[in-house]
Formats: C-alpha cells, sequence, structure tokens
C-alpha cells in the first residue's frame, strides 16, 4: 500500500500531466511562464530622503522614534531609558557596554533567562539588521545585538537601535541580505510599529501582546 | 448515485451541510445590526486599500508577478513539496503528508498526545478551521486555545467566523464587552477598545508563557530553504511561535512559494491588499529548528483535502494561488450585504464561492457559484490576479451540468446551460468581455425598470423570481477606471 505522500505526489502529477481537466471548456495545456521582475527594485531617492521618510514611516506606526549623532548614542539610550523609569532592561549578551548607564540592573541574556525575568524587566534593548523605509519596518535577523527571539517580545517596551547605513529603501532591496541569516538557520522578525489590532469595530488599538511601546534610535 | 469520479469530499469545509446561499441570505439582510457592523467595515477597509495601493507605482507589476510566481508553483508543485520537505528535514523539523481533515487531525492530535498536553494555544489559521481542528481535539479531551482577539471573541461567543482576517467584523464593542464579562469573569468594564484589548492580554499573557505545544497555520513556505512565514497583528502569532517547546503548523498544498527572493513580492502584496497596511506589525519567518532558539521540536503537517482535485481543473486551478488577503470580500457588494455566514462555507466572499465548491464538489455547494453579481471588482482587486468572475462562470456551468446528469434529455437542452458556456467564453477573454458587456447595455432595454431587471425571460426566471439584477450600468467599471487614470 503506497503512503499519502505518494498518494498525494501522484494525485498531483495526474492532475499536472496526463489528468484530463475536470472542466470541459478548455483544452490548453498550461505553459510556463518565466516570472518578470519589472517591479521597482531600488529606491533611487537621495539617501537623506530615505532616511527621512524611514523615520515619517515608523512614527506614523505610534512609534516613538528620534534622530541621534553617533557620539550621543549614549546619552540618547539614558534619556530613553529614564524618561520610561526602566530600572531593570535585558540585553543580548553581546550589547557593548558602553552603551549603557551604569545605573542600571542590566538583565544579559545568553539564552538562559526565564520567561518570568523577561516579563518582569521594564524592557529589553537591541540592536537590528535592517530598516526598510518604504514600509517603515525593523527587521531582526536575530544576529548580532540582537539576541534570541523571545527578549524582544515578552518585556513590554523595546527599544531599538538602527544604525542610518542599515536603512534601505525598498523591501526589494533588504531580502538579499537576509538571506545568509536564513541559509544559517536563524529566524527573522519583521517589526513595523507596536503590536496592535483592529478587530474591534476596525479601530486601531496599539499594543495587544508584544510589546506595547516601540522607540527607535536612527543614529546618523 | 453515479460512481464515476467518486471520491470521499472534504466536506469539513462546509460549516452546513449543503449551504443553500439564496436561503440563507434574506435572514443576513433582514438582521439590520449586522448588515451595518459589515457595512461600515467593510467600507473602512477599502478605503484604506485603496489608499496604500495608490502608493505604489509598480502595483500591477506586483500583481503580475504574484500571479507569475503562484502559476509557476502549482505548474511544479510536486517537485516543489518534494523540495520544501528537504529543505525541512535538514533544517531539523518533521514533515507530515495529510490526504484530507481525518489524517491531518489524527496526525496532530496523535503529536499532541505524544507530549501529554491537555491544552494547546493557536494562531487563527483558515487551514484549521477548515479541518475542525478544534473539535477534533476537543474529541480527544485536549483544549484549544485561539489567541487571536477576534478568534478568541468567536470562540468565546460559540460562533463561527464571519470574515478570513476579521472574524469578528460583525461584532460591536458592546456585543464584545458583554461576552467578554459574561465569560471571562470580568467584573468591570468598559466598551473602550484598549480595555477590551487588555482584557485578551491578561487573559492569554499566562497561556503564552506556560503552554507546552503551539499550533498555526503558514502564510507562505519557501521550497528551497524550508523557511515558514506567518504574518499578523498582534503579537499572539510571536508568543505562539517563540515561547511554545513544540510547534506544530498545518498548510495547504498550494502555499508555497519557490525562493526565499519571492517574499519580496508577496509581503507587499498581501499587507496593503489585507488589513490595507504598508507592513503589517509583525511577519515571522522560520527555518526547522534553530537551537537556542524558539521551539525544539517543529512540525509541517501539508493537507490536500481536495486542493489536487483543483488543481485538476485548468480554469479552476488559480483559486489556488489565493493568499487569503480578504481584497474581495471587502470589495464584494454581494458580501458587504450578506456578510459571511450566508456562505455556509469556511470560505466566504467571491474566493469562498470559487474555492467552496471545488473542495467539496458543487454537487454539495452548488448554490455558491450563484451567490455573486459578475461584477468583476473582485478581479481588479485580486493581488494575485484570480479570475473570479471566469472561475465562478466556470462552476455554473459545471453545476449545470450535473444536474443534466441526473436530469437526462430534458436538462441536456436547458437555456442555462447554453447561456453559461458562452458566458464562460465571454469571460476567458478581456476584450471579449468588454465587448460583451456594451452589448449587453444594449441587449437588455426590453427588460429593463428602474435600473434593474425584474423578469428575465423563459427559463432563466427563475433566477429574477428571488432576486432583482442590477442592470449594467451605463459606463463599467473597467470604462470609469480608465477614463479616472486618463483623467
Ligand atoms: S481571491 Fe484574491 S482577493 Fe480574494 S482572498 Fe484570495 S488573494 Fe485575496
Amino acid at each position: 500500500m503506497s503512503t499519502t505522500r505518494e498518494r498525494i505526489l501522484q494525485r498531483i502529477q495526474t492532475a499536472l500531466h496526463d489528468g484530463a481537466p475536470t472542466g470541459r471548456l478548455v483544452a490548453e495545456q498550461p505553459t510556463t511562464e518565466p516570472v518578470l521582475r519589472d517591479y521597482r527594485q531600488r529606491d533611487e531617492a537621495p539617501r537623506a530622503d530615505i532616511i527621512d521618510r524611514f523615520i515619517e514611516r515608523v512614527t506614523e506606526y505610534k512609534a516613538i522614534v528620534r534622530r541621534v549623532e553617533e557620539d550621543q548614542l549614549a546619552a540618547a539610550i539614558a534619556e530613553a531609558l529614564a524618561a520610561r523609569g526602566v530600572e531593570r532592561l535585558v540585553i543580548s549578551a553581546d550589547l557593548p557596554e558602553a552603551w549603557l548607564p551604569a545605573s542600571i540592573t542590566l538583565l544579559r541574556d545568553a539564552g538562559d533567562l526565564s520567561y518570568e525575568t523577561l516579563g518582569s524587566s521594564h524592557g529589553v534593548l537591541t540592536g537590528c539588521a535592517l530598516g526598510i523605509a518604504q514600509t517603515g519596518t525593523l527587521v531582526l535577523d536575530h544576529g548580532a545585538l540582537q539576541g534570541r527571539r523571545a527578549i524582544s517580545l515578552v518585556p513590554d517596551y523595546h527599544l531599538c537601535i538602527v544604525h542610518a547605513a542599515q536603512i534601505v529603501g525598498l523591501l526589494p532591496e533588504a531580502m538579499p541580505q537576509l538571506e545568509a541569516a536564513v541559509r544559517a538557520g536563524r529566524p527573522i522578525t519583521f517589526i513595523s510599529g507596536p503590536s496592535a489590532t483592529s478587530d474591534i469595530e476596525l479601530n486601531r488599538v496599539e499594543g495587544v501582546h508584544g510589546p506595547r511601546t516601540l522607540e527607535v534610535l536612527v543614529v546618523i | 448515485m453515479s460512481d464515476h469520479k467518486k471520491k470521499p469530499t472534504p466536506t469539513s469545509v462546509l460549516i452546513e451541510l449543503e449551504p443553500k446561499f439564496e436561503q440563507n441570505a434574506p435572514a443576513a439582510l433582514a438582521n439590520t445590526q449586522l448588515r451595518r457592523n459589515m457595512g461600515k467595515a467593510t467600507q473602512t477597509i477599502r478605503a484604506k486599500r485603496a489608499n496604500v495601493v495608490s502608493e505604489l507605482s509598480d502595483w500591477e507589476e506586483l500583481r503580475e508577478a504574484g500571479r507569475a510566481i503562484k502559476a509557476f508553483t502549482l505548474e511544479h508543485l510536486d517537485e516543489q513539496l518534494i523540495q520544501l520537505e528537504a529543505a525541512v528535514q535538514k533544517a531539523g523539523g518533521h514533515v507530515h503528508w495529510a490526504q484530507d481533515a481525518a489524517e491531518a487531525n489524527r496526525i496532530i492530535t496523535g503529536l499532541v498526545q505524544a507530549h501529554e498536553a491537555r491544552e494547546v494555544i493557536k494562531i487563527k489559521s483558515l487551514t484549521t478551521d477548515e479541518i475542525k481542528l478544534n473539535a477534533a481535539l476537543a474529541d480527544a479531551g485536549i483544549t484549544a486555545v485561539e489567541t487571536d482577539l477576534a478568534e478568541l471573541i468567536i470562540q468565546l461567543a460559540g460562533e463561527h467566523s464571519s470574515h478570513i482576517l476579521v472574524p469578528a467584523i460583525h461584532k460591536n464593542r458592546a456585543e464584545i464587552r458583554e461576552i467578554f464579562m459574561r465569560t471571562l469573569g470580568v467584573r468591570e468594564l468598559s466598551d473602550q477598545p484598549k480595555e477590551l484589548a487588555a482584557v485578551a492580554r491578561t487573559h492569554l499573557r499566562r497561556k503564552f508563557l506556560s503552554t507546552k505545544v503551539a499550533i498555526s497555520g503558514a502564510n507562505f513556505a519557501v521550497a528551497e530553504t524550508g523557511t515558514v512565514c506567518i504574518v499578523e497583528s498582534e503579537g499572539n502569532g510571536r508568543m505562539c511561535l517563540t515561547l511554545p517547546q513544540v510547534l506544530i503548523s498545518v498548510m495547504g498544498i498550494e502555499k508555497l512559494i519557490p525562493t526565499f527572493r519571492d517574499f519580496e513580492v508577496f509581503l507587499q502584496l498581501l499587507p496593503r491588499s489585507s488589513t490595507g497596511e504598508r507592513m503589517n506589525p509583525y511577519t515571522s519567518l522560520w527555518t526547522g529548528v534553530t537551537p537556542g532558539d524558539g521551539p525544539q521540536e517543529f512540525h509541517l503537517v501539508l493537507l490536500d483535502n481536495g486542493r489536487t482535485d483543483v488543481l485538476a481543473d485548468q480554469i479552476g486551478r488559480q483559486t489556488l494561488n489565493c493568499i487569503r488577503c480578504s481584497a474581495c470580500l471587502n470589495i464584494c457588494p454581494v458580501y458587504e450585504r450578506t456578510g459571511g455566514h450566508a456562505y455556509g462555507s469556511v470560505y466566504p466572499g467571491p474566493i469562498g464561492a470559487i474555492l467552496t465548491p471545488q473542495l467539496v464538489g458543487v454537487e454539495h455547494a452548488g448554490s455558491l457559484p450563484y451567490a455573486s453579481s459578475l461584477c468583476g471588482a473582485c478581479y481588479e482587486v485580486c493581488p494575485v490576479k484570480i479570475n473570479i468572475p471566469e472561475v465562478l462562470i466556470h462552476l455554473r456551468g459545471e453545476v449545470v451540468r450535473q444536474k443534466q446528469d441526473e436530469g437526462g434529455i430534458r436538462a441536456a437542452l436547458d437555456p442555462e446551460n447554453v447561456a453559461f458556456k458562452t458566458l464562460a467564453k465571454v469571460f476567458s477573454s478581456r476584450t471579449a468581455y468588454e465587448r460583451a458587456q456594451s452589448l449587453g447595455k444594449v441587449g437588455q432595454w426590453p427588460l429593463q425598470h428602474e435600473g434593474y431587471i425584474k423578469s428575465l425571460p423563459g427559463l432563466l426566471g427563475g433566477w429574477t423570481a428571488t432576486r432583482d439584477m442590477p442592470t449594467i450600468p451605463e459606463q463599467t467599471f473597467r470604462e470609469w477606471w480608465e477614463e479616472r487614470t486618463k483623467a
């Protein structure tokens, strides 16, 4: 007796190759057309415009976004954490100490923090892999400065650092850059604003299960 | 009963045994609360969608690429599935094949039982609705907790979903408040959406942190890399995909895309078409198992359940392009007025009208291909260019033919049958369609009365006995659109 796998594959082959169509209206065989990728591949706008667009679109999702100079980054982080009242902050094991104020308790995750610890923290600070201007999206490939998925999910506040050089114009510019991470077996998370629902009369409500507040520092 | 091409039909797709749209619709039309909610909801999403779509100068190129990628996938479905299976296994996942709902449910129940779990958390999935997984789990003593806000509302209310994307579209905030207070033991609650959402957050948090097994569907899976994708808004998806120890994902065999790069097309088409956003809040991609991150056991269940029959029909096949965005529902004048329940199927609206009869056989859902005015708006909005009117006409022909098989010589001469054959030809090409519309404008004048055709002549009168058919407007949508874009 054949397995289900063989039966399904057999049914597909019959359907595609020699199965008579159940409809008796058209008898032509399907042809395989090449996929024409003549949609936009690159945003040719000046870099400054692309970065402006990124900031504008992330802001539209009701995230807090600020532009900071490289040498002001530590100060900006300290300010954001203070404004939010963060005392216990989750970070990935490889996040540079120099970014962080001395006054707060760091919960460094080497994959060992419990969900309870993550849940009772006041927030998480991560880097990211990419920003996409067209859609106002942050992409995490859970590589450098980002840690495993749970740490940027369970805490209620996510502070994310993106460098201007990481921002691309369009989605087709982003995908090739993510392929290496995927081939290395890492997950990918696209984040476009804080979690939200429109399930109640289509009113967008920010903040359901993921972090209810998303703050982004764009390092120029 | 004739036994040619008889096989077990996947009637699990149906909510009612033999949905009769023409009998369900009047009740839905009479429910004014439902009509008001539906009207508001569909208009809002329609406007948002139109807005974000008009932002992209390359929308038509993206649609064409989306269609072509899906067509390629379907034409190579056997190879693509074998490739996917190998890639998932190489990345540490397990792949299961299920011919029908019963087999899929058996596999999933078995996996849950092997982990001795009495409760599982779920991400909204039409495919699991299609196989009635929750009922199968319940029979095995396993509770499935729905974690999407709308699904939770529907589950708590003990109802069925009425919209692919916003299943609780037919419930307003006062009704939701009442359901939460009655079922979750919340004493005080306003009807503010923010407060209602906070109730769901608290209710589900503990489950996310402690449940061992999660079950999801899949929006896409990449044959080349074995990467599976879930597109969502609330973060309940990320919770289910990240925190439990075991993840079981069920997908229809048509949800494949060939390469990782293809995401650049579908992640543009899907959010704009469905919620009318540039991008949905969260999209998760995972490939098998990642050591130290997320579930360490992953199962992918590949489901046929009638899809290979759809594939065998050369006109119907394009139905499998569907990425379940629900744009065709929101644009449909029939759906807007009746809501989803009238279709009696897990899949409502225009896509449901073509998918359901193909999955279960026209003999079980013969009224659904008629739940449309053939205005063509669904085709215009579909991000993967499924020619829904063409498939509707084709299926109406099938319905007539099936009646004919049962009815002998009288049915063979049925003018409906002849008419549908002609119409099917007309719909198969755009110019013929436009020409026929112009002819129709002239040809219909003897029948028309104040903009509606009240009765059609002869045997076609059966159609207009229960409904007025809008006449073909002076200006068709296509003409209006062309004029608009020229201006
Ligand atoms: S048929 Fe097209 S428009 Fe309708 S849900 Fe499917 S993809 Fe969307």
